[in-house]
């Protein structure tokens, strides 16, 4: 239980977190600083894009057009979309492949742009961002009008050459696995068949 | 540890109580550990019991919830939910003091005496203005701290997602709740029309995320089920950052 620390190990800490801080002084001022901040610097750049977006006062059709704007700009995409289709994108040809991320790309739009009413009249606040293994998880509070605040976390990488998110943690809530699920059981219904399956995303 | 066994002790508990507070302390101290991916042997039954919970929200609660939005402003609506979370206070106390946890539940204490007085018998909220914000906790809960782990994952009649854990907690929620042995009869009938209303009110507020997962999902019962617990190992801050992390540049078509 985390309050059921004994006098060592607070102690253990302590000494831990000396150290901690010592080798982090020692260090130059490294990389690691300036990414984390380029990786808060974009999810502070997206939020601001969507809340520009919601409180233009567009009609929807043409909000959800400039939400796939700014998914495509902000996130890696293609990336995505092949971890959401998991192994049966082994079998896809090339062609499939980048259709099925074009339909993803609308399909995702589409679902979360819908959603923007929740949002109008709240905010996204960053709070904290921190490299984890090999990617920086950007923190933010969500405030949205008659909610409590929750928590909404932004997976960053640049393994793509550019600095995108490639995630969404909302309240423990995985985006990435949660479309796995979703695009795996419309790919089940559609027995299997990928075509079938950019079928349903167009229409979705 | 002992703590907790003496707190609980000065609570006059009924047998069945007793019995499954020392189950749990035979199941061991420590927090059980952070459980990861999916384990639903009671798969076909869980898919039954979804399907009569979509009907039964299909033709009874959803169109309730929204009646009950059209015509109970939404200040109404906010205090009828004020006052369903004070009723639950006694029962958040007395679990906070069961975890071990005194400094949550002096706090809540101090949130139940507030909006009791100064919120009008709890219709209204300015414990949360004051910085003692609703603090959600259950047996569940408890039984979590005191190291039982999550079980299988259960989908039960009306109720919706749960897990073993979280089953026995409810059970127990129940049984240990201070009103009912507070309360006379109509008090606490009262008290539960209040939450149902209270249920109502939630199921129209979150209505938009609610019908996503259940109307536009493709498999509801999966989607359900994956909210559930990850959101439930959120809550109890057993925290994904390695179990369920997905780290698609590592293994594109991986599972």
């Amino acid at each position: 239980m985390a309050n059921d620390f004994t006098r060592r190990q607070v102690l253990n800490l302590g000494v831990a977190g000396l150290v901690a801080a010592t080798a982090a002084l020692a260090l130059p001022r490294g990389a690691w600083a300036l990414d984390v901040g380029q990786a808060r610097g974009l999810i502070d750049e997206v939020v601001g894009e969507v809340n520009r977006v919601i409180n233009s006062g567009a009609s929807e059709a043409a909000m959800l057009v400039q939400f796939e704007a700014l998914f495509v700009r902000y996130a890696d995409v293609p990336v995505i979309a092949r971890s959401v289709l998991g192994p049966a994108g082994r079998s896809a040809s090339a062609g499939q492949m980048s259709a099925y991320s074009q339909a993803f790309q609308g399909y995702m739009s589409r679902k979360y742009g819908r959603r923007f009413r929740e949002f109008i009249g709240g905010r996204i606040e960053v709070v904290d961002a921190r490299p984890v293994k090999s990617y920086f998880e950007v923190v933010s509070t969500a405030f949205l009008k008659g909610s409590a605040p929750f928590d909404v976390r932004w997976q960053v990488s640049d393994k793509s050459g550019r600095l995108l998110f490639f995630n969404i943690i909302i309240e423990g809530v995985n985006m990435l696995a949660s479309e796995r699920t979703e695009v795996g059981a419309i790919l089940d219904q559609q027995g299997g068949d990928i075509d079938r399956l950019i079928a349903v995303l167009q229409q979705t | 540890m002992l703590s907790n066994l003496k707190s609980g002790a000065g609570f006059r508990l009924p047998r069945l109580a007793m019995t499954a507070i020392l189950l749990a302390f035979l199941a061991g101290c420590a927090t059980s550990p952070s459980p990861q991916g999916i384990s639903d042997p009671y798969e076909a039954r869980n898919r039954q019991i979804h399907n009569f919970n979509k009907s039964v929200d299909t033709n009874i609660v959803r169109p309730s919830a929204f009646g009950y939005g059209a015509a109970a402003p939404g200040p109404i609506r906010e205090g009828i939910q004020n006052f369903a979370l004070n009723l639950g206070l006694p029962a958040n106390i007395l679990n906070m003091v069961l975890q071990g946890r005194p400094g949550p539940a002096v706090e809540s204490t101090a949130r139940l005496l507030v909006n009791t007085t100064v919120g009008l018998g709890g219709l209204l909220d300015p414990a949360t203005s004051m910085g003692l914000a609703e603090d959600p906790t259950g047996f569940g809960e408890t039984l979590h701290v005191w190291g039982m782990a999550e079980g299988n994952y259960v989908e039960l009649p009306l109720v919706g997602p749960s897990n073993d854990r979280d089953v026995l907690g409810l059970v127990m929620d129940i049984a240990l709740d201070p009103l009912r042995f507070a309360l006379p009869t109509a008090e606490a009938n009262t008290s539960t029309a209040i939450q149902i209303l209270a249920g109502l009110g939630r199921r129209y507020r979150y209505s938009e995320t609610i019908d996503s997962i259940l109307y536009e999902s493709a498999d509801s019962y999966a989607q359900a089920r994956l909210l559930y617990l990850q959101n439930r190992r959120y809550e109890l801050g057993q925290t994904v950052e390695t179990g369920d992390f997905v780290d698609p540049y590592e293994d594109p078509y991986g599972q």
